[in-house]
């Protein structure tokens, strides 16, 4: 799913300087706790998180996300845009909650880019 | 032909220009020497006959947007008309004229295996504009103007700053280019207590680093999120931070994380998932899942925790590069994600 469309899914506002909205996204992920997305996540994902610190877009970095969606139209620090900006990763608010912003992508064909813990590497 | 003399071509003269743009210029001799006229030449050419009318040449120039052609008489080159010939005729009110009237038969001509340098001296000593290019068996296979000289030698400059680029962007001839009987690059980083705001930066440099020196991007991601775990580690847990160190050998990546308090008070228990001693401000900044020494074994092959406590930490690391993605020049980083 290219990030245009999902924008739209989701109501979704860009944080972001020139934001790249072909870029394609390949799944989701949601989650707050960074170790629990580093431990989880697959390359090309959208991150849905609910924490706004710059940590969210080093995570990103790490984990090779493809956006990060700011559930409950949060808006972050300024320093986590700055890094998202420098990093040229795609950040994205939306007003919805996290149950709900899963549950429309979902519906719309996004899968899980989550993996279960009893997989290994 | 075109034996010409060569005292003072043009580009000899252009060597005089800036000490700074020498080296370009250097670059564009060079060029001259190593291009082949057939190179940069134009090869369909547009021909006359001599005994073509030369209102039925100017409406051909016309049509194909040209100011002169070869004249061919039995694919054998027999002069060549420009614009101005046939301006000479107009002048005379000689329409009805045919090309053989008003050709130029001393036809000045380059071969196709010559280097452009050869049509760059004939373009600076004569004045003329374009020349029939000849191959081995005298057949005309193209004609070369001082356009498509600069156009080649454009096009070649631009590919070689292309390639230079990538490389430069790139610096995975590292370990071809040093020669040594063991090479390894080392990083390190001094990582901070408490710096959550620049918390991850060393672990951006690191695995920026690892696809620069052209690492595949899963190697890159499973160092990234090992030393980024690591480095949280320090943030998060250390007395007066700590110290991150990478050894990068072409088959091999080995991390190492060191601080000096205060120390793990049970090993076993910290490598339980879950397992967490961080406080609930830093679980706010979205860490202390109790996942990351987790990550981290997960992430690379080896891992060895040795701690003290009242003493520190000691974290080593390290990943086996597989023969296909060993460091270098060879293997270009492949996304093979899926």
């Amino acid at each position: 799913m290219k990030l245009q469309e999902l924008l739209k899914l989701i109501d979704g506002d860009t944080l972001t300087d020139d934001t790249d909205l072909n870029r394609e996204v390949k799944g989701g992920c949601g989650a707050d706790l960074m170790s629990d997305v580093l431990a989880s996540i697959q390359p090309h994902a959208i991150l849905l998180t609910g924490l706004c610190n710059p940590q969210v877009v080093r995570t990103a970095q790490m984990a090779d996300v493809a956006a990060i969606v700011l559930v409950r139209g949060k808006r972050p620090p300024q320093e986590t845009v700055e890094l998202a900006n420098q990093e040229g990763i795609p950040l994205i608010s939306s007003p919805y909650g996290m149950f709900e912003l899963c549950g429309r992508l979902y519906q719309a064909g996004l899968p899980s880019l989550e993996k279960a813990m009893t997989e290994t590497y | 032909m075109s034996d010409i003399k060569t005292d003072q071509g043009a580009l000899h003269v252009a060597k005089k220009i800036t000490d700074g743009a020498a080296g370009l210029i250097t670059r564009v001799e060079e060029l001259a020497y190593e291009l082949k006229i057939e190179e940069v030449m134009t090869r369909n050419v547009t021909t006359v006959t001599p005994g073509m009318r030369v209102v039925e040449v100017l409406d051909l120039f016309r049509e194909a947007r040209i100011s002169g052609a070869p004249v061919l008489s039995r694919n054998k080159l027999v002069g060549i008309i420009s614009i101005e010939d046939l301006i000479r005729s107009l002048r005379r009110g000689d329409i009805e004229a045919s090309v053989v009237d008003y050709l130029s038969s001393q036809v000045i001509t380059v071969r196709s295996f010559d280097p452009v340098l050869e049509a760059l001296k004939v373009f600076t000593q004569t004045r003329v504009g374009r020349l029939p290019v000849l191959d081995e068996t005298e057949r005309l296979v193209g004609i070369i103007t001082k356009g498509d000289v600069t156009r080649g030698i454009l096009r070649t400059l631009e590919s070689d700053y292309q390639a230079e680029e990538v490389k430069r962007y790139r610096a995975s001839h590292l370990f071809e280019d040093i020669v040594s009987d063991r090479t390894s690059l080392i990083l390190r980083y001094t990582i901070k207590p408490r710096d959550f705001i620049h918390g991850g930066t060393a672990s951006s440099y690191i695995k920026r680093a690892l696809l620069r020196l052209g690492a595949n991007p899963q190697i890159a991601r499973r160092c990234g999120i090992a030393i980024y775990e690591a480095e949280m580690n320090l943030i998060i847990h250390t007395t007066n931070g700590g110290a991150i160190r990478i050894e990068i050998e072409p088959h091999m990546i080995s991390m190492r994380a060191v601080d000096d308090g205060p120390g793990i008070a049970n090993v076993e228990l910290a490598r339980q998932p879950g397992y967490s001693t961080a406080s609930e401000e830093i679980r706010e900044l979205g860490f202390g899942a109790g996942m990351g020494l987790k990550n981290i074994e997960r992430c690379v092959d080896e891992v060895s925790l040795e701690s003290a406590l009242g003493k520190g930490t000691r974290l080593e690391m390290k990943i086996h590069l597989l023969a296909e993605e060993t460091f270098g020049e060879l293997h270009h980083p492949q996304d093979k994600e899926t």
